[in-house]
């Protein structure tokens, strides 16, 4: 290890300086400067496209910066691939698992680095050693496919300090992670700095980052914006850092929830594929007409199967399934959706957008055959012109940044094709709408304005079913929330009382009920909450950062 | 004005680079490539082979269509060549046996040749909707199965004449014919051309303002996108391949009702695989498959008169074969571009138009 160690005595394990990096259509960096010291926690904060991950792919070898110098242990390098990163003993473990299913925990952490120890007993005693710093406590020879995620992640991990990383850049390490398991991994990440590692943190959750990091970088449309002490800086400040202006919340505020029922679902059944596990079992909900009803649950569960059903995209096994009274049960997706069902698709790229075909075409999937895209007849005549009209309302009334609507839907930003999206399902008076991650990967300027549609609408009286991760999202949009447990729905919650903590052990089936039973008060600090977006602190920003504010939701004014 | 350089930049610069390619070829083979070309042009303006052009091209371009049905919703018929033939052998049996008045058989003789080529596709389509067996196997297994049941078919002791040292079908009245236009000693136009002209039409129409054009396009974009937006995915492939299959059941028919009147066994063979290098070279284009066949068409009949000057004609097949590949690579480097250009113009105006976070922020 320490033979990669390089310049023991410089003070900064890395030094950016000058990143500059030009791409068509994205944000660029622009002029980076970014230090980090020997064995410290460095986090990285920037909201999503301000380009965190840019400049962490020319850290890492993967991009290579147009300007600018790379200092790693006081030497300035040229990395021209990953490999070139590893040698300098930088390792990166990516948001998105690179692991092999069907290779053992052995085998995914050899696999491409044979030449370091081989495949025999020694590679064996060395991944075993490392395994206690990483606090992997599973059998070298358990398959990965078996491994829950937290578990996988300290694989990656694992694997980058078998490649010799004395540096390791965590890329959004959280976000798959519910907040037990984030604090398990903190307390690595702890150890290991005490052990001389040094991290690079990327997050866009700032009470993490407050927890975990001895400095901090923003940067903020390309460019680093200023360092911030943990210590010393408040959520709001960081976060106001970030975006450059004031916050958004997702609030509520006064419940329109009518006694009126729009959609009913009773006992709904999905078997699982090759006879496993059920996808989905007995699973029964009402969201009434201004109702916004919270889904929370670790993503897997059952959440993303329970929409698709609703939407006709899966065929239950069993239950009913019915729309403002009408059973749609046996109706097909189309007929699902003519009978007011709007739906934002968790992965607008696969599921809601057409990429290359203009936003006005866009405009008509999922109303090809209603007004005003279709001038109905038995051809089905389609009117492009009042295609073109209603997207451009939608381009108006929802705030999509695009030159105009000839433009093919791949051109936007994400944030910007969300809005197109959430202005098309909410075309056509629907009386019920599905947002599945409604904001994910979207800019906080796009969020807001994304909540705002969805409180509009709830105050409009649609009945709204709210699938998030955010569980600050949901508890602060919701006025019930179910949780998701294995294709069931195993408890309630109130977001007036409930935590984002006792949402996550509900979530992990650690408790039973989360708003009924309070579990053990939040640790003040560290307090890691498992938001998903730069506002992360909002709540607690409230009450001056300090990390032990009451229970958060939509009772707050 | 992006548009019109995303369409017609490539072809031309495939067109051009194809026929450098020839050129190079020539060259080495010791002819001139001038020569060469100014014999195909003038051989454009002698005897029919301008109506022959034409006429080729109009069964080039329904042949383009029928793929190009199939391309729209990224279903590879290459069975277009067994749904032709098979259709026109049984549209000229039916047509032959049948006696009708003029027009009416005509257009029953049109019906049956698509309804059979429709037939034929659907055995495909089926087996792709309901048991996900890959349509481009087994169209290529449909086109053999057609072989072997023409063959059949026409067989004296079916259906078939044996005529000198030729089998053929029993002659269709004049009744049944679709009559053409004839230009004295430059040969005859097949009526069939117009009608190309109209399913070009029609599937241009079908394609940009129904329903149902919208929903194959979304579904050759992205089948998951359609399926979230109420597209039923079998049943557009059923549908897509059986409209494909009626088309290509119309290939064989400008040939039988203009001019055999008979299908033999030498009817001609091929027209499904030009289809699919026109419908390439068409990018599914209304107007490009329309282009795409004509230059097929020229280069087909112009090479006749390159023997006449002792260059080979199968140089035309270089051009041929050059072509579509560099149609298909050019097209694939000009949407790239485009597509970044595009990104960059759209955040280069946001850009413009948000100078100040606030305004950003403010939804």
């Amino acid at each position: 290890m320490a033979g990669t160690d390089t310049g023991t005595d410089a003070e900064y394990a890395v030094e950016l300086a000058g990143i500059t990096k030009r791409f068509p259509g994205v944000v660029a960096n622009s002029d980076i400067h970014l230090r980090v010291r020997r064995g410290e926690v460095h986090a990285l904060c920037g909201e999503n496209g301000a380009g965190k991950s840019t400049l962490m792919k020319i850290l890492y070898g993967m991009q290579h910066p147009d300007e600018g110098t790379i200092t790693v242990g006081g030497r300035e390098v040229r990395f021209r691939s990953p490999s070139d990163a590893i040698k300098a003993g930088i390792g990166m473990v990516h948001q998105h698992f690179m692991l092999a299913d069907n290779l053992t925990v052995l085998e995914n952490v050899v696999l491409g680095a044979e030449a370091l120890h081989g495949i025999g007993a020694k590679a064996r005693k060395r991944v075993a050693e490392l395994s206690r710093t990483v606090g992997l406590d599973v059998g070298h020879d358990v398959l990965v496919e078996r491994l829950g995620v937290a578990d996988r992640q300290r694989v990656e991990i694992l694997k980058v300090l078998y490649r010799g990383a004395r540096t390791v850049i965590l890329d959004e390490p959280t976000a798959v992670l519910v907040p037990q398991e984030v604090e398990e991994l903190f307390e690595t990440v702890r150890s290991m700095r005490a052990e001389g590692f040094t991290f690079l943190f990327i997050s866009h959750k700032l009470d993490e980052v407050r927890a975990i990091a001895d400095s901090i970088t923003v940067i903020r449309r390309g460019t680093s914006v200023g360092t911030a002490d943990p210590h010393t800086v408040t959520t709001r400040q960081l976060a106001e850092m970030m975006v450059g202006s004031e916050l958004p919340t997702p609030q509520t505020g006064d419940s329109t929830v009518t006694d009126r029922e729009v959609l009913v679902v009773s006992g709904l059944e999905l078997p699982g594929e090759a006879g496993g596990r059920p996808l989905l079992a007995g699973v029964d909900l009402v969201v009434r007409a201004g109702e916004v009803l919270g889904i929370a649950g670790v993503e897997g569960n059952g959440q993303t199967e329970l929409v698709e059903t609703i939407m006709g995209m899966r065929r239950a096994s069993a239950g009913t399934i019915s729309l403002a009274g009408r059973d749609i049960s046996r109706a097909s997706t189309l007929e699902r959706r003519e009978a007011g069902i709007g739906y934002i698709p968790e992965d607008r790229t696969r599921h809601g957008l057409l990429a290359t075909q203009p936003l006005w075409a866009n405009r008509m999937l999922g109303h090809q055959s209603r007004p005003p895209v279709s001038r109905g007849g038995p051809l089905g005549l389609l009117d492009p012109a009042a295609a073109r009209r209603d997207t451009e309302r939608i381009v108006r009334e929802f705030d999509v940044r695009t030159p105009g609507v000839d433009v093919p839907a791949a051109a936007l930003s994400g944030g910007n094709q969300q809005k197109l999206v959430v202005g098309r399902e909410l075309s056509g008076d629907p009386v019920l709408l599905i947002a599945s991650h409604p904001t994910r990967g979207v800019d906080v300027g796009a969020q807001a304005g994304i909540w705002a549609e969805l409180r509009r609408a709830r105050a409009a009286g649609l009945a709204v079913l709210l699938i998030s991760a955010d569980l600050d999202e949901l508890i602060g949009l919701s006025d019930t929330i179910r949780v998701m447990l294995r294709g069931r729905l195993v408890a309630d919650a109130d977001p007036a009382t409930v935590t984002p903590e006792e949402l996550g052990s509900a979530m992990t089936g650690a408790t039973e009920h989360p708003g009924a039973a309070p579990g053990p008060p939040p640790d003040p600090e560290p307090d890691p909450e498992p938001d998903d977006d730069a506002g992360g602190g909002r709540h607690r920003a409230a009450d001056g950062g300090n990390g032990t504010s009451a229970p958060t939701g939509g009772s707050t004014p | 004005m992006t548009r019109v350089r995303t369409v017609l930049l490539p072809p031309a610069l495939a067109i051009v680079f194809a026929a450098l390619l020839c050129a190079v070829a020539l060259l080495i083979s010791g002819d001139s490539p001038l020569t060469a070309l100014r014999v195909m042009i003038t051989q454009v303006g002698e005897g029919t082979t301008a109506i022959d052009i034409l006429n080729s091209g109009a069964i080039y371009y329904i042949a383009g269509l029928a793929v190009a049905i199939g391309f729209q919703m990224k279903l590879f018929n290459i069975g277009i060549e067994g749904q032709y033939r098979l259709a026109a052998c049984v549209a000229a049996i039916v047509g032959g046996a049948l006696v009708l008045p003029p027009v009416l058989h005509t257009i029953v003789i049109l019906l049956v040749a698509m309804v059979v080529g429709a037939a034929w596709a659907g055995i495909a389509a089926l087996l792709k909707a309901f048991r996900g067996v890959s349509e481009v196997i087994s169209t290529i297994m449909l086109n053999f199965l057609a072989t072997g049941l023409i063959a059949f078919l026409i067989r004296p002791d079916s259906f078939g004449l044996l005529r000198g040292n030729n089998i053929s079908t029993d002659p269709i009245e004049p009744s049944g014919q679709f009559p053409g236009v004839s230009f004295g000693s430059s040969g005859t136009l097949f009526g069939m051309v117009a009608l190309a002209a109209l399913l070009g039409l029609g599937y241009a129409f079908l394609l940009n303002r129904t329903r149902f054009g919208f929903e194959l396009r979304a579904s050759g974009e992205s089948e998951t996108a359609a399926t979230a937006g109420g597209v039923n995915a079998r049943r557009m492939t059923i549908i897509a391949l059986l409209m494909s299959g009626a088309v290509a059941g119309l290939v064989g028919l400008p040939e039988l009702l203009g001019r055999d009147f008979a299908y033999t066994l030498t009817s001609p063979q091929g027209y499904g695989f030009t289809g699919i290098a026109v419908a390439l070279l068409g990018r599914n284009h209304p107007f490009g498959i329309a282009l795409g066949a004509l230059l097929w068409a020229f280069l087909d009949k112009s090479a006749l008169a390159l023997d006449n000057v002792g260059v080979p004609r199968e140089i035309v097949l270089i051009m041929q074969g050059s072509v579509v590949l560099s149609v298909v690579i050019a097209y694939e480097i000009v949407r790239r571009y485009e597509l970044a250009a595009e990104q960059r113009r759209v955040a280069a105006q946001l850009r413009a138009a948000s100078a100040t976070p606030a305004e950003e922020v403010r939804a």
